[in-house]
C-alpha cells in the first residue's frame, strides 16, 4: 500500500474524530440556543475567545472520554507494537495489516514502534482523569484552611501563612524528585499525606451542612448520616491499599484500590497546588470580611463558620472559578513535567508527559513521536487558559 | 524600615532551616539509606552489613542529631573501630587530633557528592556560575520584550493590537517549558525539518556561549514567562491609562506618544517589577526542564542528577541554594516596591 499524503492523513484524522464532533455540536448548538437561560456559563457563548477555549477543552474532554470508556477514537492498542514501525514516518501503512486491523500508522510509529496518535488520544484519558479531581482536592484543602485564616487571623492565621510559604518557596522539581520516588512509596509518607489530604472534602462538606442545617437537627443528622457513610466509606478504601503500609479494611469491604504510582503522583500535585489556592481564598476573605452583608450576619447571630461557608464562598466564586480553570492548565502541565522527568507513572503510560520524555532522545531525527503530545498539551492548557480569560471577562461585566 | 528588614531576614532564616530540615529528612528515610549504602559498599549486601555499615558511616543517630551535625552546631560524629577513629570532620590529611570537632555548614564544609566525588561547594560553585549565565540572557530577552508586549497591548485598551497581543501572551504561558523546547527543537534544529539554524544541543555552550547554540534554550525559558510579566504590565498599564493625570495631559494636548512615554510608563512599570521577581521561582522550574532538555550542564542539570542518585550532600547544597534564591528575590521584591511606590511605607 502507498503511505498517505499530509491530506488524506489529515482527513482520516477528521473521520477517526466523528464521534467527538458530533458530540461538541451537539454541545455548542444546545448551549447557543439555551444560551439567555444558563447564566455565567451561557454568557461565555458571547465572547470568542471564551468559546474557542471552551472547545478546545472539550474536544480533549469528549476525546478522552470515547476513548476511556467506549474505545472509540483509537485505531491501535497504545501500549503494544507492531513489528517494522519503528520511527516511521506519519502515513505509513502498517506492514502485514490483517482484516479489522486499522490500515496505517496515522502520526507515525514511535522508537518502541507504537502508534503515536493511539498514544496521543490515550493520554488524554490519563490526563482528564487526574488534572480536574486533583485541581478539586487541592481547592477543597485550600478553601478549608484559607476561610478560617482570613476570617479569624491571628495566630492561625500566620501559622498556616507560614506552612503555605514554607511549601511554595520549594522548586516543585525538587519536591518532585523527593516525594515521587519508588523508595518513598516504599516508607508510605504518600499514603500518609493522603490520609491527611483527602480528609479535607469530607470536613468541608460535613462543616458545609452542618452550618446550613444546624437548626434543623433531625434533618441535618439524616444528611450527615448519609454524606459521612458514603464519603467515609470511599476514603477508607482510598486510603487503605494492602500493598502500602496502610492496610487495615478488609479486602471485601475495600472498593477499589488506586495503584501506588498513581496516587503519589496525585497527592504530590495537590500538595503543590493547595498552597498557592490557600492564599487566594485567603486574600478573598480578608477582603469580603469587611462587607456589610457578613455585619448583618453577625448581628443576627450566625456562627463563624455559616458565615464563612454561606455569605464569605458564595461571593469568591466569580474569581475561584476563573482560577480552577487556570489551574487545571497549570496541574496539566505539572503532571506533563512528572511524565518528562520519568517519575511516577509507569514508563509505558501513554500519558503525554512520558511520550514526550521518550521522543526527545532522537528529536532531531525523528521528531514526530515528540511533536504530536506536545501540541496535544499545548492546545488543552491553551484552552484552559482562553476558557478562564472569557470566563474572567463575562464575570467582569455583571 | 529596619525593623522591617530585620523581621523579613528572620523568616527567611527560618524558612530556609525548616526547608533544608524537610530536605535532609525526606533524603535520610531509612530505604534511601539503604541505597546510599548499597551504592557505597556492594549492591549485593545482606541486611546485616547494611545495618553495620550505616552505623561505621554513622548514619544511625537520630535524625536531628545528623542535621544538627550537617548544620555545624553539633560535633560531628566519631566512630572507633579496630583501632581507627572515622569521623565526620576526618578526611583526608586529618586525623583525629588535628580534625576540629564542628565541620558543617556554618563553618563552610558542605560534604562531599557521591557521584561527582568532589566538595559539593566547588560543584555548586561551578554549576551555579553555568546557571547564572544562562539566567543572565533569559533576563535580557525576557524582561524587555515582556514589557514592551504589555505596554504595547496596554495603552490601548480593547484595540486589535491589544487583543493579538494578549492571545500571544496567553499562548505562551499555556506553553511549558519541555513543550516549547520540543517543538523549537524540531522546528529549528532537526534534520527532518531542514532549517538547522541552531543547534539541539547546548553543551558547547558552556565554554563557548554562541547565539546558534545558545538561543534556544534562553529563548525556551523566557517564552514561558514571558506571557505572564506580559500580561500584568498589560493590566497595570491599563489601569494607569485610565487614571486622572492622564486624562488631563490628554486634554491639555500631550501627543499619545508622550503621554504613554513620560506620563504613564513609569507608573506602569511598579507592578511588573514584584512580579518579575517573584517569578524566581517559576525560572528555576523552566532551568531544571531546559537544562535537561539541551543538555547543559547547570544547576538544573546537576539537580536532577543528585536527585536521582540520591546524592544527599550535594541535594542539600542545591536545594539551599535555590530556596535562598527564591527568598532573597522576595525580600528585593518587597523593598523595590516601598522604594519604587513612595505612597507606600512600612511602619
Amino acid at each position: 500500500m502507498e503511505p498517505l499524503s499530509w491530506g488524506q492523513i489529515g482527513l482520516q484524522l477528521l473521520i477517526q474524530f466523528i464521534p467527538v464532533w458530533i458530540a461538541l455540536a451537539l454541545t455548542f448548538a444546545l448551549s447557543i440556543t439555551y444560551k439567555r437561560r444558563l447564566g455565567l456559563y451561557g454568557k461565555l457563548f458571547d465572547n470568542v475567545i471564551g468559546m474557542v477555549g471552551f472547545g478546545l477543552v472539550m474536544f480533549w474532554v469528549y476525546t478522552a472520554l470515547a476513548v476511556g470508556l467506549f474505545d472509540w477514537v483509537v485505531t491501535h492498542d497504545p501500549l503494544s507494537a507492531a513489528t517494522g514501525m519503528k520511527n516511521k514516518v506519519p502515513g505509513t501503512p502498517l506492514r502485514g495489516a490483517e482484516d479489522g486491523d486499522y490500515a496505517y500508522y496515522l502520526l507515525g510509529g514511535d522508537t518502541l514502534a507504537r502508534d503515536v496518535f493511539s498514544r496521543m488520544v490515550a493520554g488524554a484519558w490519563v490526563v482528564i482523569r487526574i488534572a480536574p479531581l486533583a485541581t478539586l482536592f487541592a481547592f477543597m484543602v485550600g478553601i478549608t484552611l484559607g476561610l478560617p485564616a482570613g476570617y479569624f487571623g491571628g495566630r492561625l492565621d500566620s501559622a498556616l501563612s507560614f506552612a503555605a510559604n514554607l511549601i511554595l518557596a520549594f522548586p516543585v522539581i525538587l519536591l518532585f524528585y523527593l516525594l515521587v520516588t519508588p523508595e518513598m512509596v516504599q516508607t508510605g509518607i504518600p499514603s500518609y499525606m493522603a490520609i491527611v489530604l483527602f480528609l479535607f472534602p469530607i470536613i468541608f462538606l460535613t462543616v458545609l451542612i452542618n452550618a446550613r442545617y444546624r437548626t434543623q437537627p433531625s434533618r441535618r443528622n439524616l444528611m450527615l448520616a448519609v454524606l459521612l457513610f458514603v464519603l467515609g466509606w470511599a476514603y477508607l478504601s482510598l486510603i487503605s491499599d494492602p500493598e502500602t503500609r496502610v492496610a487495615f479494611l478488609p479486602e471485601r469491604l475495600d472498593l477499589f484500590n488506586i495503584p501506588g504510582g498513581i496516587l503519589v503522583v496525585f497527592v504530590s500535585v495537590v500538595f503543590v497546588n493547595a498552597p498557592t489556592v490557600f492564599r487566594i481564598v485567603r486574600g478573598l476573605t480578608l477582603d469580603i470580611k469587611t462587607r456589610d452583608y457578613v455585619a448583618a450576619a453577625q448581628t443576627r447571630g450566625e456562627g463563624p463558620w455559616y458565615i464563612m461557608l454561606w455569605e464569605i464562598l458564595p461571593n469568591t466564586r466569580g474569581p475561584l472559578i476563573v482560577d480552577f480553570c487556570l489551574r487545571i492548565g497549570y496541574t496539566t502541565i505539572l503532571l506533563g513535567t512528572l511524565g518528562f522527568f520519568g517519575l511516577g507513572l509507569p514508563p509505558e503510560s501513554p500519558d503525554w508527559g512520558t511520550t514526550i520524555n521518550q521522543g526527545r532522545k532522537l528529536l532531531s531525527i525523528y521528531p514526530h513521536p515528540a511533536i504530536v503530545p506536545a501540541v496535544a498539551l499545548l492546545s488543552m492548557v491553551l484552552g484552559l487558559n482562553l476558557l478562564a480569560d472569557g470566563l474572567r471577562e463575562e464575570s467582569l461585566k455583571d | 524600615m529596619l525593623l522591617f528588614l530585620l523581621k523579613r531576614v528572620g523568616t527567611m532564616i527560618l524558612t530556609a532551616l525548616c526547608l533544608s530540615f524537610i530536605v535532609f529528612f525526606l533524603t535520610n528515610l531509612p530505604p534511601n539509606l539503604e541505597k546510599i549504602a548499597k551504592y557505597e559498599g556492594n549492591s549485593r549486601m545482606t541486611d546485616e552489613e547494611v545495618t553495620s555499615w550505616l552505623e561505621n558511616s554513622g548514619f544511625n543517630q537520630p535524625t536531628l542529631l545528623r542535621y544538627g551535625e550537617w548544620l555545624g552546631v553539633v560535633p560531628g560524629w566519631t566512630n572507633e573501630r579496630d583501632d581507627r577513629i572515622t569521623g565526620r570532620c576526618i578526611s583526608g590529611e586529618l586525623t583525629a587530633e588535628t580534625a576540629p570537632s564542628f565541620c558543617g555548614v556554618l563553618q563552610g564544609y558542605w560534604g562531599d557528592s557521591r557521584v561527582f566525588r568532589e566538595e559539593v561547594s566547588t560543584i555548586v560553585g561551578v554549576r551555579l556560575w553555568m546557571t547564572g549565565k544562562l539566567m543572565l540572557w533569559v533576563m535580557l530577552l525576557m524582561v524587555p520584550s515582556a514589557l514592551i508586549i504589555g505596554v504595547l497591548a496596554g495603552m490601548r485598551e480593547g484595540s486589535k493590537l491589544d487583543r493579538t497581543l494578549s492571545t500571544v501572551s496567553i499562548a505562551t504561558t499555556a506553553t511549558p517549558e519541555y513543550v516549547s523546547g520540543v517543538i523549537l527543537i524540531a522546528v529549528f534544529a532537526s534534520s527532518a525539518v531542514g532549517l538547522k539554524w541552531f543547534k539541539g544541543t547546548a553543551t558547547a555552550a558552556m565554554e563557548n556561549a554562541t547565539f546558534e547554540n545558545f538561543f534556544l534554550p534562553v529563548l525556551t525559558i523566557s517564552l514561558y514567562g514571558m506571557g505572564y510579566i506580559a500580561r500584568m504590565t498589560r493590566a497595570s498599564m491599563a489601569e494607569v491609562m485610565t487614571a486622572q493625570y492622564i486624562r488631563t495631559a490628554r486634554l491639555k494636548g500631550v501627543s499619545f506618544r508622550n503621554i504613554v512615554l513620560k506620563h504613564a510608563l513609569r507608573n506602569a512599570l511598579i507592578a511588573p517589577f514584584t512580579v518579575i521577581m517573584l517569578q524566581f521561582p517559576w525560572l528555576l522550574n523552566g532551568v531544571v526542564v531546559v537544562e535537561t532538555l539541551f543538555n547543559y550542564k547547570g544547576l538544573g542539570w546537576a539537580l536532577v542528577q543528585a536527585a536521582g542518585n540520591n546524592d544527599v550532600d550535594l541535594l542539600l547544597g542545591i536545594s539551599v541554594v535555590s530556596v535562598m534564591v527564591v527568598l532573597v528575590t522576595q525580600l528585593i521584591s518587597d523593598i523595590g516596591y516601598v522604594y519604587l511606590n513612595p505612597r507606600i511605607r512600612i511602619s
